[in-house]
C-alpha cells in the first residue's frame, strides 16, 4: 500500500478498484459524486477494467448490481440518502436472495427540509434492510472498510449484501493521510468472488421465487443466522485486515478507547469518533472518568460486546446524528431494549445531535458530558436546539 | 424450457408468450421477470417451471436487474443472450423508467412485454396500457362511467423514440409471427423491444376457449396493429388480409365491454373505439 494524503472518496475509489469488481453500477448524489467520478475516471483511463453501468436512478443501480451478483459477478455501488431512500425496497431484495454487494453510503441528512450535509439519518433508518451496517471514523478506515466489507459478505457462512458508511463531506470530501492500496495489493486477502450458485445456463436455477408462508419465516430467520454469524466474521476480518496491512486494531464490531475503568461511558458511530476521541483525552487529563465505545457496526448489533463494554459504567451516553422522530435516537433505543434484561446499573442517556451538518464540537462533547455526569441529563435530549428558531412556537405554546 | 404444472389461468396468453420467447431465445439465456402473473404462478417455492436461469426481483425493475446480468455475463465473457419480459404494468407505468434507462444505454437485452392491458395479478386494476371504455375494478363502468376515459399508452412509440435497432408488436394469436419477430430481437445486437397482445380471459371477462380468437379479432379489427421496425423501415404484418370487421367483433365477446352494448350512450362510446381502429389503420398505411 502507498502511503498518500487523499480526498476520503477518491480514497475509497482506489480501495474499489483493488478488489477488482466485474460491475459498477453508478447514479451520482451529493456528497457520493467523487466516489463514482474517481472510478469513471480510471475506467477512461483504462486503469480499471470493469463494467460501469451509468444507470437511471439509485433504485436503478441497485438493481443492476442484484442482477450482476445474481449472475456471479463482484459487484460495488455508492449512494447517499435520497437515494439510499429510493433504493429501499431493493436493499431488502438484495438481502433476501444472499447477494454480497457492497456499497458505500456516504451519509448525508433526509429532506424535508432538502439538506446536503451531513448526519446518519439516511442508513439508520435502513437499518432493517438485512444489510450488514459499518461506520468509519476516519477517511483510512472507510477505504479499509470497503475491501473487509467483500471478504465479510462474500464468506460462505454469511453471503449478505454491506453497506460501508462514511460520513458525507467530513470524510467524503476531506484529504487526509491513508494508505491506499495499489495494483494486486489486495488479492491475496481478497480471493475472486466464485459463488457457488448464480444464474449460469449450464446449471439453471431460479432466483427470487414466491414464499409461500410455510417458507417465508424460515428465509428470514436464515438471514437472522447468517447476520448473526457474520459476528465472528467481521471480527476475523478485521484482525486479518489489521495483520496483514500493518493496521492499528480498529477493533472488531467495537473498539473501546478508555472505557475500561471509566464511570461514564460515551457512544458514538463514525467521524463524531474522532471528535469524542479528543474530547475524551481532555476530560481525562483533568481527572475526569470517562471512556468511549466506537460502533463500527450497527448490523449486527454488538450486544455482547456492548455489555461488556459497559458492565461496570454508571452512566452511559449515547450521541448520535439521527433520530427516530416519535422515540430517540435509534442506536440509543435499540441499546436500551438490548440491554434491558442484562444486571447493568449504569443510568442511560441519548443526545440527538449533529443533524443536517450541524457541527458537532469538542465543546459540545464536554457539555453533553457535565450534563451526563452530574445528573441532570434526561432519558432523551436534543443538542444545541436554538429557540429562536423555532417558527412554530405560537402554535404549540411554549416549549417544555 | 417452461415445464408444466404451473399455476396459470387456463387460456392464458402471457405463459404462451413466455413458451415462444424462449423457444426465440433457445437455452443459453438468462431471464428476468417482474412481478406479476408470470412471476407468481410460475415460480411457487420450492417449484420453478423455468429451465433456463432466472431471477425476479421486484416489480419496476426487470429492465434494471437485466441490465446488471448483461453487464455481469460481459464482464466475465459468457455469451448467455438476456431475455427480460414484464406485463403491461410493469412495462409502460412502473417499470418504464427502467427500460429508458436500459435502451438508452444500449444494452444487450431482448424486452418482451406480454400486454394483458390491466393489472391482472392484483385484480385486474387499469393500467396505461387498459384501452377505452375497457371497465377495469378502478375503471369500473357504472351509471355514469363507460370505463377507462382514456386511450391505451403507444409504449411501442415511446421505445422505438430511443432509437434502438429492433421494435415490433406482435399477437399470441399468431404464434409464427410472434416467434419470428422474438427471434429477430434476440439476434439484434443491442436492445430489442416486443410488445405483444396477451388475452386475459378472467381480466377481460371471457370464455377460455376465446383466448386465441379475441386475440385474431384485435387485429382483424384495426385496434391491435402488428409491426416491425429495424432502424426507419417498418413492416407490417398479420395485417387485415380482406375486409376490416367492425370494432364489434371483438369488443362483444369480452365482458369488460358489456356496457358499451344495448345502454344509453353506448352506441356514441363504439363510435369513438371505432375511430380509435381507423386511426390505427389510417396512422399504419393499411388501406382499408
Amino acid at each position: 500500500m502507498r502511503e498518500t494524503v487523499m480526498e476520503g472518496s477518491h480514497a475509497v475509489a482506489h480501495a474499489v478498484k483493488a478488489c477488482r469488481p466485474d460491475v459498477v453500477a453508478a447514479y451520482p448524489i451529493t456528497p457520493q459524486t467523487h466516489v463514482v467520478e474517481e472510478l469513471a475516471q480510471m475506467v477512461a483511463d483504462c486503469e480499471l477494467d470493469v463494467e460501469y453501468v451509468n444507470v437511471e436512478s439509485e433504485h436503478s443501480a441497485m438493481s443492476a448490481c442484484v442482477g450482476a451478483a445474481a449472475a456471479g459477478s463482484r459487484t460495488y455501488t455508492a449512494t447517499a440518502s435520497q437515494g439510499l431512500a429510493l433504493m429501499f425496497e431493493v436493499l431488502f431484495n438484495a438481502s433476501g436472495m444472499r447477494l454480497p454487494i457492497v456499497m458505500t453510503n456516504c451519509n448525508r441528512a433526509l429532506s424535508a427540509p432538502i439538506s446536503i450535509w451531513n448526519d446518519q439519518q439516511d442508513s439508520v433508518s435502513a437499518r432493517d434492510a438485512g444489510w450488514i451496517q459499518l461506520y468509519a471514523e476516519d477517511v483510512q478506515e472507510a477505504a479499509d472498510q470497503v475491501i473487509q466489507a467483500y471478504r465479510i459478505g462474500e464468506d460462505e457462512r454469511v453471503r449478505l449484501p454491506v453497506m460501508v458508511n462514511m460520513d458525507g463531506f467530513v470524510l467524503t470530501h476531506t484529504y487526509e493521510p491513508a494508505f491506499v492500496p495499489e495494483g494486486g495489493d489486495v488479492d491475496s486477502f481478497l480471493p475472486p468472488y466464485e459463488p457457488e450458485i448464480k444464474l449460469d445456463a449450464s446449471d439453471p436455477r431460479s432466483f427470487g421465487e414466491v414464499g409461500y408462508p410455510e417458507d417465508y419465516t424460515e428465509f428470514r430467520y436464515q438471514q437472522q443466522l447468517a447476520m448473526d454469524a457474520s459476528r465472528e466474521v467481521i471480527r476475523e476480518v478485521a484482525q486479518a485486515y489489521c495483520q496483514e496491512f500493518d493496521r492499528e486494531d480498529y477493533g472488531g464490531l467495537i473498539q473501546r478507547y478508555h472505557s475500561d475503568d471509566a464511570d461514564t461511558v460515551l457512544i458514538s458511530l463514525g467521524s463524531m469518533v474522532g471528535t469524542m476521541k479528543d474530547a475524551v483525552d481532555g476530560l481525562r487529563n483533568d481527572g475526569e472518568s470517562v471512556g468511549l465505545v466506537k460502533l463500527r457496526s450497527l448490523r449486527p448489533f454488538p450486544e455482547e460486546e456492548l455489555y461488556d463494554a459497559l458492565e461496570g459504567a454508571k452512566r452511559v451516553a449515547v450521541l448520535e446524528k439521527d433520530v427516530s422522530i416519535g422515540l430517540g435516537g435509534a442506536v440509543h433505543g435499540e441499546l436500551a431494549g438490548t440491554m434491558f434484561n442484562r444486571d447493568l446499573d449504569a443510568s442511560l442517556h441519548g443526545f440527538v445531535t449533529g443533524l443536517g451538518g450541524r457541527d458537532v464540537t469538542v465543546r459540545d462533547v464536554g457539555s453533553i458530558y457535565r450534563r451526563v455526569e452530574s445528573g441532570e441529563a434526561e432519558s432523551v435530549e436534543w443538542v444545541n436546539v436554538d429557540e429562536n428558531r423555532l417558527f412554530e412556537r405560537e402554535a404549540r405554546g411554549p416549549t417544555p | 424450457m417452461l415445464a408444466p404444472g404451473h399455476n396459470a389461468c387456463p387460456g392464458c396468453g402471457a405463459t404462451l408468450i413466455a413458451r415462444y420467447a424462449l423457444k426465440a431465445t433457445g437455452p443459453d439465456v438468462v431471464v428476468t421477470l417482474p412481478t406479476g402473473c408470470l412471476e407468481v404462478t410460475t415460480s411457487p417455492y420450492p417449484n420453478s417451471s423455468w429451465r433456463v436461469p432466472w431471477i425476479h426481483s421486484l416489480f419496476e425493475n426487470s429492465a434494471a436487474v437485466a441490465s446488471g446480468v448483461e453487464a455481469a455475463l460481459k464482464a466475465q465473457g459468457r455469451d448467455e443472450k438476456v431475455l427480460a419480459m414484464g406485463g403491461d404494468g410493469g412495462t409502460v407505468d412502473i417499470g418504464m423508467q427502467a427500460i429508458s434507462g436500459m435502451l438508452e444505454r444500449g444494452q444487450d437485452v431482448t424486452y418482451v412485454c406480454y400486454d394483458n392491458e390491466a393489472y391482472m395479478n392484483t385484480g385486474v386494476q387499469r393500467s396505461g396500457s387498459t384501452p377505452l371504455d375497457a371497465s377495469t375494478t378502478t375503471s369500473p363502468s357504472g351509471s355514469c362511467s363507460f370505463g377507462n376515459p382514456v386511450k391505451k399508452k403507444d409504449m411501442p412509440a415511446i421505445v422505438a423514440a430511443h432509437g434502438i435497432p429492433y421494435v415490433a408488436t406482435a399477437n399470441v394469436a399468431y404464434p409464427k409471427d410472434c416467434i419470428g419477430k422474438m427471434e429477430a430481437a434476440v439476434e439484434t445486437e443491442g436492445p430489442a423491444y416486443v410488445q405483444v397482445l396477451s388475452p386475459c380471459p378472467p381480466g377481460w371477462s371471457m370464455e377460455d376457449s376465446r383466448m386465441v380468437e379475441v386475440g385474431k379479432l384485435a387485429v382483424q379489427t384495426g385496434l391491435w396493429v402488428n409491426f416491425e421496425k429495424r432502424g426507419d423501415g417498418v413492416v407490417y404484418t398479420k395485417v387485415p388480409e380482406r375486409q376490416v370487421r367492425p370494432v364489434e367483433d371483438y369488443l362483444k365477446p369480452q365482458g369488460r365491454f358489456k356496457h358499451l352494448f344495448g345502454g344509453e350512450g353506448g352506441e356514441e362510446e363504439l363510435a369513438r373505439i371505432q375511430a380509435v381502429a381507423d386511426r390505427n389503420l389510417e396512422n399504419h398505411d393499411i388501406v382499408r
